[in-house]
């Protein structure tokens, strides 16, 4: 009962779509403030998704099964992930071993969500925007997942989430190494390529591909693709925080790390004009891979 | 008021279908985007995709073509959903209605909620009649 509690009210579900939705609607400020105009008010993404919940759904002719599933995929799983993030933030030892592990497996499955739903809406755009994404997916993993490996070598072979927090609080946070700094940079560029901010987001590219995966889904199913991303948008900086800068994790340093990761995110997706797929491939596979690898050398070497 | 009408009138989502137009309307359409009207204010934004789209701003005058692809674009569209036409062309027509290539107005398409009329109307006239969209979706829930 209390699993099921935290999983869907308090570091679960609802929270975590409030403070992403809210996340979200920095973002479009901060945006519309850069092209100097006002933007939206503050509750403008929930009037958004209370909309689509009222809207008709609309299945395409020759649509699979999967299609509907989909979006309940990519939900589901993105909600698991935040609660145990959550859990082993709020509570003390509350995480079992191996949870970074399930973790970084859950942060990839948004997107697989994504991709099984594109492909099959029977849209040719949509299919487009699949197998850009699927590029995109291994583009950015390896070197997501090499820098993750050199944290976990940092702080001893843990892969509890509540031990790496436990030894950058006796150690100081990993960012203040310098193999930490290299780490945090692939990971930083690495979650703008999962939020399918602007320069990886190839794959649905608006003046290109018209919205590409989503192109298909309205309504309610619409409705849980904005709050998965939503909800990513609250998690993956938070993860951020926990693997890098855990030093200090009381509420209000918390809060303050998590808008400075959330607008230098948003600074980089207004700065930058939008990537080719195959310039992301070559952008994470040639620099970015250098990069983690020798932020894993290093860690090796102890610096 | 509802919720679902108070979301509705202020999360208005715009797809822009442009019927063989002379694009003077289109890119009247598209100052409402930039800083000095910004219409995100309202929370409106463009839309790629029509199955995302709550509102359907149709300008030009369709002609053989573009008449049956406007019609499937309406079928498309996930309902509740808005027209409003924009432009002279698009609400009536005017020197173009003995052409050899124009068989009916918009209307006769797909029912029209706003005319905004204009060659092409200011982006003032617009944000205006997007007002009256507005207040007519506020009335019909009135009654």
């Amino acid at each position: 009962m209390k699993l099921l509690l935290s999983y869907l009210i308090f570091p679960g579900f609802l929270f975590s779509a409030c403070i992403g939705l809210f996340a979200g609607w920095v973002d479009r400020k901060v945006t519309a403030r850069i092209q100097y105009r006002v933007g939206p008010p503050w509750y403008q993404n929930f009037m958004d998704i209370v909309k689509l919940l009222h809207k008709e759904i609309i299945i395409p002719e020759g649509a699979r099964l999967t299609f509907l599933f989909a979006p309940f995929l990519g939900l589901l799983s993105v909600v698991l992930m935040s609660t145990i993030l959550g859990r082993s933030l709020n509570i003390y030892a509350s995480g079992f071993s191996g949870d970074l592990i399930v973790i970084v497996y859950l942060l990839v499955m948004p997107a697989i969500a994504m991709i099984i739903g594109a492909s099959s809406s029977e849209n040719p755009l949509a299919s487009i925007g699949a197998s850009r994404e699927i590029k995109a997916v291994l583009a950015y993993e390896l070197p997501f997942i090499l820098s993750i490996i050199a944290i976990i070598v940092k702080s001893g072979g843990s892969i509890r989430i509540g031990s790496i927090l436990n030894h950058q609080a006796f150690a100081g946070s990993n960012i203040a190494s310098f193999s930490g700094a290299l780490a945090f940079i692939v990971v930083l560029f690495s979650i703008q390529a999962k939020l399918c901010f602007v320069p990886f987001d190839a794959s649905e590219a608006e003046q290109e591909l018209m919205a590409g995966t989503l192109i298909e889904y309205s309504g309610l199913p619409l409705a849980m693709f904005k709050l998965t991303k939503a909800i990513l948008l609250y998690a993956l900086p938070v993860f951020l925080i926990v693997l890098f800068m855990g030093k200090d994790i009381s509420p209000i340093f918390l809060i303050g790390k998590y808008i400075l990761i959330l607008v230098s995110i948003i600074l980089i997706k207004n700065t930058n004009p939008r990537l080719r797929i195959d310039q992301t491939l070559r952008f994470f596979w040639g620099p970015m891979a250098v990069l983690a690898v020798l932020a894993l050398g290093l860690t090796l070497f102890g610096l | 008021m509802s919720l679902k009408i108070k979301a509705l009138t202020k999360s208005l989502w715009v797809f822009h279908a442009a019927t063989s137009p002379c694009n003077n309307c289109d890119i009247e359409v598209l100052d409402l985007f930039t800083p000095r009207h910004d219409i995100e204010r309202f929370g409106m934004t463009l839309v790629g995709s029509v199955r995302h789209a709550d509102v359907l701003v149709v300008t030009g005058v369709p002609n053989y073509k573009t008449k049956e692809r406007l019609k499937k674009l309406y079928s498309q569209v996930s309902k509740p959903c808005l027209v409003v036409a924009i432009g002279n062309c698009a609400c009536g027509r005017i020197m173009f209605k003995e052409s050899y290539n124009s068989p009916c107005p918009v209307d006769e398409v797909v029912p029209v909620d706003v005319y905004i009329p204009g060659c092409p109307p200011k982006p003032e006239a617009m944000i205006a009649g997007i007002v009256k969209l507005i207040n007519k979706l506020k009335a019909k829930e009135k009654k």
